[in-house]
């Protein structure tokens, strides 16, 4: 009976023991090295592991971080995260960071249902990507928004909505994280990550129709004809292609509302406020 | 005004909704000869599983789900007649409909609805039936040959459970060698049994019209009847043992019920002949384990479920070749 | 009992609607303006030799290939120029086109208009090469490809066969079909005129066993000549696909990424051939070709030999107009064709047909769930898994998931999409994987 014990307590000792030896040899053997920091800054990021930031993910960002010096850490930016948690980041690395002005995405094109009326049936599979591929859309502008939602599907944080009406995608402002999937999606190149200019506010032009400007109406009521009106009253906006665009440095509180009224299309919009 | 589409502009005439409707008109020859066999009560067992079953389906599509109703491609009326066919002819009313609660409700639209299900929904019910209520789902009414009634009220077993309890070394056994009934009763149906494996000749018949309509492919019913018949001839050559008789396992029993309609349903069966085949081959052995060596006489249920777990794993993996890759 | 070809991967049996094959090829009426696109083949566009104003014969050279992947474009028409700017094409979208003013019919006087066939062929391979160079000549089966890049070998290549394609699978399109059978002798000759350049003696007609008249005219005139063969196939679609076509007749596979010449197999079609016979030998460059007007909705359909610029809609109002059951104009065939959004764009090069098609039959339905029936899979000529793709798509998987689906070597035929009976677009969803892919 004695011996049943005994012999029962080393063979189940002698397993145990071998196999935290083996256990222990393979955690020493294929463990994964991880810095302090970038657990530390992994913690503080949002981990949408969106890729806004151009890096593969969260993990991906926070190992770049950590490695950085402060030259190249200013290049780093995390858009979802924005100001806040860059900070937080600089802090645990002892740089300062730097200012990025607050940015969102906007659409560049103003052809709804009633500006831009269909002159055809699409019938194919609700994709931006297959209908810009196969014929220049509904409307018959090549450059314009298809109504179709590719952005609203990429869009992980529900900034981007089709409204019913028009067809066009609406950005919430205050939900928008200027993460860019919406303008890595869209085939048409219709979204831009805009930061707002240097007084705040915002003013650009909403078309992307490179047409000749009789070729462009035609299409779109509301499309830049490329009449050179706006190129008046700053000189920082230039007109190429049959396209004019306003570059962020314009100030929008100076001249906003002055280029929106310039418009004959209305192709140009002036928001006072980025967000709310 | 004119359309805009993406090519192909063309594209066949053939739909779920008329794949479904070839598979339950393959399924028809099935159910005549359970009416024949089994009179009133099989047309009983029929109707009501059917009934049950697109009613579920259709509450569900309808208050759940809210997606389009898929009652009209005629995929419940299948799982309803499979399930049927999986039942003997004694099963109360209110069973079956417990198992087409199961089936559709449990197997089909928690999972997400037609083409999302991971198990066969008419195997599910009847395997839940078989476990929850053992006695009725063991009971066979003896087949009486164009009766409209049952004379007696006899009941039998099924030959599997015949072969499984001929027990030669007992001086009492439960059945000998002379209880097992002869092949050609076999092949037609007039044996004890689910109402709709008991006719070979019926199943077979549904088999050639699918694969003349070019619903399945041969893949999976051949490979799956052929590896029952090889181990189970490996062994009635190795052990002499009478309850091997390949024969008798390839007639008797829901094998060509399941081989033909149940393990080649397209949502729970791989999708390349590649992973068909494994598939079909994954079902025969597990059948003939199950068969040979379970307290169960029957295996065939749950091979195909066992093997329909293993459906995403084999998807994954069995990849036919690409063109121009190195053959 | 002839030996038939075909191959062995995947392929469907759409209805043939070939309701044209007995229409002989007519002439279109020459339209009072032509607007001729700088690019109507694969690669850079041509470069503009003319401007506003100026006079051109049928045939002048108008455009000059810009580069080796490029092509001559030539008028095709005598008149005046009088718009050279971006004009929308076939697709909505902008090209640079150039618009002549029609003004009688006079032809560059070197272009032989006897119509004897010529039968002897004295130039030496470079000759040729430079002759269909100057012929504007590219693939016309629908790729665009230029001709000159197949016919001169680099040094290191090897070829053994010269497939001419006149397999024709899609659906209603005939023009193939009825040059096969009116210029049968001519095709021949073409034949023979490649495979002069590409130093060879084997030429192997393919055939689809669906053209009876055209096998029969061309097997006999074969037979007098040395390394020129035809091989019938079976109807089967895609067979008319490049890699189909060299699986089927030769029985190699080209692996991805590679071209034909790479397993010693050039394929051209019969246009092509048929226009490099007239380059060669009659000095007539590529500026008419055969057009199938038809579909289920075009009131009289019909083969016609249209000038390169023709508009669309003057070849509709020959063959009776639009009807108001039109659901859809496509360019090409049902299969791989596009619909147009424009029927005031030209017919091209690649024009083989132009469909006008309507009803159910030729309409989207719509998508249900996936029934995982696996046809697609089945189907596919190219061994891919449609619906593995789809589903990749569908859950944004990276490039990288995409490449090992073997997403790229999609030949979009839209054999998946056509089979599928849940009518899910999968041939959308494997163009959107190539996107993906080609991106990155």
């Amino acid at each position: 009976m004695n011996d049943l014990i005994i012999i029962n307590m080393l063979v189940l000792g002698g397993t145990a023991l071998a196999a935290a030896m083996i256990l222990y040899f393979v955690s020493k053997k294929f463990a994964v090295r991880t810095d302090e920091m970038v657990i530390r800054i992994a913690e503080s990021l949002p981990q949408a592991n969106c890729g806004a930031c151009g890096k593969a993910g969260c993990a991906d960002f926070a190992t770049a971080c950590a490695r950085a010096d402060e030259p190249t850490f200013a290049n780093l930016y995390c858009p979802v995260g924005g100001q806040a948690v860059m900070q937080k980041i600089a802090s645990l690395k002892g740089f300062a960071a730097t200012d990025k002005p607050a940015t969102v995405a906007v659409l560049r094109c103003q052809g709804t249902c009633r500006n831009a009326p269909a002159k055809i049936v699409y019938d194919a599979v609700s994709s931006c990507r297959i209908a810009n591929r196969i014929s220049s859309g509904e409307s018959g502008c090549p450059d314009g928004c298809l109504h179709l939602g590719d952005c609203v599907k990429a869009c992980k944080f529900g900034a981007l909505s089709l409204d019913q009406t028009t067809g066009m995608p609406v950005v919430n402002a205050a939900k928008c994280v200027s993460c860019g999937a919406c303008v890595k999606i869209c085939p048409r190149g219709l979204f831009e990550i805009r930061p707002q200019s240097p007084a705040g506010g915002m003013v650009y032009v909403a078309c992307r129709n490179r047409q000749k400007g009789a070729v462009a109406r035609k299409n779109c009521s509301a499309a830049c004809i490329a009449c050179q009106k706006c190129t008046k009253i700053n000189d920082l906006i230039k007109v190429e292609d049959n396209l004019s665009y306003i570059p962020p440095t314009v100030d929008a509180r100076e001249f906003g509302a002055e280029l929106r009224d310039s418009c004959p299309t209305g192709a140009i919009i002036y928001k006072e406020r980025v967000r709310g | 005004m004119l359309k805009i589409s993406a090519n192909p502009h063309m594209q066949t005439a053939r739909n779920t909704g008329s794949i479904m409707l070839d598979v339950v008109i393959a399924l028809m020859p099935a159910a005549v000869a359970a009416v024949l066999f089994f009179g009133i009560d099989a047309l009983r067992v029929i109707l009501t599983s059917v009934a049950g079953c697109v009613l579920f389906e259709y509450l569900a599509c309808r208050y759940w789900l809210k997606t389009a109703n898929t009652t009209r491609d005629f995929s419940a009326v299948i799982t309803g007649l499979l399930l049927a066919y999986n039942l003997p002819s004694s099963m109360p009313c209110w069973m079956i409909l417990i198992g087409a609660f199961m089936a559709i409700i449990v197997a089909k639209i928690c999972f997400g609805g037609l083409g999302k299900n991971i198990f066969n929904p008419a195997l599910v019910g009847r395997v839940f039936l078989f476990i929850s209520f053992p006695v009725q789902m063991t009971v066979w009414p003896k087949p009486y040959f164009l009766q409209w009634t049952s004379p007696d009220g006899q009941t039998g077993a099924t030959t599997l459970n015949i072969i499984k309890n001929i027990d030669v070394s007992s001086e009492y056994p439960m059945y000998s060698p002379a209880d097992i009934p002869n092949l050609l009763d076999m092949f037609l149906g007039n044996i004890g049994g689910c109402i709709g494996e008991i006719s070979t000749l019926a199943l077979l018949i549904g088999l050639v019209y699918l694969l003349w309509r070019r619903v399945i492919s041969w893949h999976i019913p051949f490979y799956y009847v052929a590896t029952v018949f090889a181990l189970t001839s490996i062994l009635y050559m190795t052990t002499g043992d009478f309850k091997f008789q390949p024969l008798f396992h390839l007639l008797s029993g829901g094998l060509m019920l399941g081989a033909f309609f149940m393990a080649t349903d397209y949502t729970t069966s791989p999708m390349t002949v590649k992973g068909q085949i494994i598939f079909a081959i994954g079902c025969g052995l597990l059948t003939v384990i199950i068969r040979a060596f379970s307290a169960y006489p029957e295996g065939v249920s749950f091979a195909i479920l066992i093997m329909n777990a293993l459906v995403p794993l084999i998807d994954k993996f069995a990849v036919q070749r690409y063109y121009g890759e190195r053959k | 009992m002839v030996k038939k070809y075909t191959f062995p991967m995947g392929g469907i049996h759409p209805d043939k609607h070939k309701i044209t094959s007995a229409c002989p090829i007519t002439a279109a009426a020459l339209p009072e303006v032509v607007t001729i696109p700088v690019k109507q083949h694969i690669g850079a566009p041509a470069k503009i030799m003319v401007a506003k104003g100026d006079k051109v014969k049928v045939g002048t050279l108008i455009a000059d290939a810009d580069g080796i992947v490029s092509a001559d474009v030539h008028s095709s028409v005598s008149g005046e120029v009088v718009k050279v700017e971006d004009i929308p094409g076939a697709s909505g979208y902008g090209e640079k086109m150039i618009s002549i003013k029609t003004e009688g019919d006079e032809w560059e006087p070197s272009i032989d208009r006897s119509p004897e066939i010529i039968r002897d062929i004295n130039l030496t391979p470079e000759e040729i090469v430079t002759k269909i160079r100057e012929g504007g000549i590219v693939g016309m089966g629908g790729a665009g490809y230029p001709t000159p890049i197949k016919t001169a070998l680099p040094a290191d290549k090897k070829v053994d066969v010269l497939i001419v394609n006149g397999i024709e699978c899609e659906p209603f399109l005939t023009a193939d079909e009825r040059l096969m059978i009116e210029k049968a002798e001519q095709i021949i000759m073409g034949a023979r005129v490649i495979n002069r350049a590409l130093g060879i003696q084997n030429a192997v007609i393919a055939v689809d066993e669906n053209k009876p008249e055209a096998v029969e005219k061309l097997t006999a005139l074969s037979k007098l000549y040395v390394g020129v063969n035809v091989k019938v196939c079976k109807t089967k679609y895609p067979q008319g696909g490049e890699r189909q076509l060299i699986n089927a007749i030769t029985g190699r596979e080209l692996p991805s990424g590679k071209l034909p010449v790479d397993i010693g197999c050039i394929v051209q079609n019969v246009g092509t051939v048929f226009a490099v016979y007239e380059a060669v030998l009659k000095n007539k460059p590529l500026f008419e070709r055969v057009v199938t007007v038809s579909g289920n909705c075009c009131r009289h359909p019909g083969n016609y030999l249209a000038r390169i610029g023709t508009p669309i809609s003057s070849l509709i109002e020959q063959s009776g107009g639009l009807s108001d059951d039109v659901e859809k104009i496509v360019i090409g065939g049902p299969m791989m064709g596009n619909t147009i959004v424009n029927t005031a764009a030209p017919v091209t090069k690649l024009t083989s047909g132009i469909l006008l098609l309507g009803g159910d039959e030729f309409r989207k339905h719509e998508a249900s769930s996936c029934i995982r029936c696996g046809k697609c899979a089945v189907v596919c000529p190219a061994g891919l898994r449609p619906f593995a793709i789809r589903q990749a798509v569908c859950f944004n998987d990276p490039a990288e998931t995409l490449r090992r689906l073997h997403a790229g070597d999609c030949i979009e035929c839209g054999c998946c999409a056509y089979t599928c009976p849940a009518n899910i677009p999968l041939l959308d969803y494997c163009k959107i994987a190539k996107q993906e892919i080609r991106k990155k």
